[in-house]
């Protein structure tokens, strides 16, 4: 069971591994885009932390989708609405819940992957943020059939998220300021495709840590 | 990095604040959401028109902002959408009761930020229409990139909406101007040296003493292609072909159509310039190049546009739609018709355009 707790965690963590890894996301993004998405991103958990407080006590849901207006609201550019639209609708699929199955964990990823294919209008392979959270999901969906149990399912989402970002290198992007590079984009990793994998890789390592210490 | 700055993350606000402080008689300033609205706003019965994007362009778009013009401008960060909270204040304020028309640049980011808003702002009764512009043949197709950017058409489109306007067309009818001046026009653009966003604190790409970079947007980012530098007359030549005899040029866009209550998606088609088209010529600086040397690249333009028997009628030479300090310039062709003249040249009162009144 993932609490709600749990999942405050988490972003906090996730705004602190944002802040460590600004600079890195921006230097990714320089080569194939307009170097600001580490500012950009950091800069919106930073107001997600600012906004935490005030739905510590509430469900998971509503924490989710505060998260998802704040970054809405503060990071701007495409990583504003794709970002905002995966934690509004991932709050959507768990509203009024304060503890999470496996099966609502899968929910809220899944939903969260339909908001940022719908605004974005992404496919798999376009070097979006997509190849990191797809292979990240059907991972997680995977291990859950196995009968894995919520840490070592977690795991090895954070292994297909990572794999899904090192395979965004190689690809030619078709979306995002990425593609006006052209043939250019071939050989640099999506910065998208790394945040996603910061944040999912931040939920595993929160996790673990907290049933560990329990 | 050398710049006139406080600190990095003040940049936006104090220039805003130096907006309001020089132009009181032309426009306000709302922070937190930051927008530049039209002092005189809203304008009783008149159809508002926003638009926005990343900071760093300026002019574009908050010097826009003002009878004949623009009724609200949304800056972002530097080189980054602004937010649907933003623009939702801005149609607020400035809805007239005639409805909104949104002019939104081909860039994923500005495109979901005004989608969010338009649907945000029909749900509190506001009638929202967008228009995309994506005018830059450095971007060959729409199949494998997010089609082409917008650049200088949009500075086009907001003149001659603005004034069509204020002369009373009606929500509908501005947006069918606006789509007509989008399929019309084209640009390219190419860098001599890169900018530096302030907060990263080091320029967006390397170009060394001898190279240029050509087919860039207008975000600092690298062009489609890095060649050795040439002349002002060969680079001129490059723009101006490019732009001239691009074919025909068709995407897929997504537009909100009321009747349908839904946003749908259409094919839209920009015809190529043929002998006989009357044009606006367009030269525009990318930020540091200075107008001597736009002046050299307008001079050759004039040749190539009579050699291809384009008729320029209309010209608009300076610093418009700019990349912080990049040097470099872009060229925009917008072919005319007698309506779009007679908008182009009725009076506007902005603080970067201004004639007539």
């Amino acid at each position: 069971m993932i609490t709600k707790d749990d999942i405050v965690e988490w972003l906090k963590a996730t705004a602190v591994v944002l802040e460590e890894n600004a600079q890195y996301l921006t230097d990714l993004d320089s080569p194939i885009g307009d170097a600001d998405h580490g500012i950009n991103m950091d800069r919106g958990f930073k107001t997600v932390l600012s906004k935490l407080p005030a739905v510590v006590d509430k469900d998971i849901g509503t924490i989710l989708k505060t998260t998802g207006m704040a970054l809405v609201t503060s990071v701007g550019g495409a990583g504003g609405p794709l970002y905002g639209s995966f934690f509004m609708e991932a709050g959507k699929a768990v509203a009024g819940k304060m503890e999470l199955s496996n099966e609502d964990l899968v929910n809220l990823i899944d939903a969260g992957l339909k908001g940022v294919v719908r605004i974005g209008k992404t496919n798999l392979n376009d070097k979006t943020m997509v190849d990191a959270i797809h292979p990240a999901l059907e991972a997680l969906r995977q291990a859950f059939a196995d009968g894995k149990d919520t840490i070592e399912a977690l795991r090895l989402m954070t292994d297909a998220a990572y794999k899904g970002m090192k395979a965004t290198i190689p690809m030619l992007a078709k979306k995002g300021r990425a593609s006006y590079v052209g043939e250019r984009s071939i050989g640099h990793q999506d910065p998208g495709a790394t945040s996603a994998y910061l944040i999912l890789r931040t939920l595993m390592e929160t996790i673990e840590s907290r049933y560990r210490s329990k | 990095m050398k710049k006139l700055i406080n600190k990095p993350e003040d940049v936006v606000k104090e220039e805003l604040e130096g907006i309001a402080l020089a132009h009181p008689d032309l426009v306000k300033v709302h922070f937190n959401p930051n927008f530049i609205y039209r002092a005189d706003a809203p304008v009783k019965g008149k159809v508002a028109i926003v638009s926005g994007g990343g900071s760093g362009h300026e002019p574009m778009h908050g010097g826009f902002v003002g009878p004949g013009m623009l009724d609200a401008a949304c800056p972002g960060q530097i080189f980054t959408s602004p937010t649907p909270d933003q623009m939702l204040a801005a149609t607020k304020m400035v809805d007239g009761g005639a409805g909104v028309l949104y002019i939104v640049k081909n860039y994923s980011g500005d495109i979901m930020n005004f989608h969010m808003a338009a649907d945000m702002a029909r749900e509190e009764g506001i009638r929202v229409l967008s228009v995309l512009i994506d005018d830059d043949v450095a971007v060959k197709d729409s199949l494998y990139t997010s089609g082409r950017r917008g650049v200088g058409t949009t500075v086009l489109a907001e003149k001659i909406c603005g004034a069509a306007a204020e002369k009373g067309y009606d929500l509908k009818s501005l947006a069918d101007l606006c789509r007509k001046i989008e399929v019309n026009g084209r640009s390219m653009g190419m860098a001599l040296t890169p900018c530096t966003v302030p907060a990263v604190g080091r320029p967006t790409f390397e170009l060394g003493e001898d190279e240029m970079e050509i087919g860039i947007g207008i975000h600092g980012e690298p062009g489609r292609e890095r060649m050795k530098l040439k002349t002002a007359d060969e680079i001129t030549e490059m723009l101006a072909l490019s732009i001239i005899e691009d074919p025909p040029y068709r995407r897929i866009v997504r537009e909100f159509d009321e009747k349908k209550g839904d946003w749908v998606e259409f094919e839209l088609e920009s015809p190529p310039f043929k002998p006989g088209d009357r044009v606006l010529a367009f030269v525009n600086s990318m930020g540091g190049t200075p107008d001597i040397e736009l002046y050299i690249v307008y001079r050759k333009l004039h040749e190539i546009c009579e050699k291809k028997g384009l008729k320029i009628v209309r010209n608009l030479i300076g610093r418009y739609i700019t990349s912080l300090e990049m040097q470099g310039c872009s060229i925009t062709l917008l072919r005319m018709d007698d309506e779009m003249i007679e908008l182009w040249d009725a009076p506007v009162r902005t603080a970067a355009l201004r004639w007539g009144m």
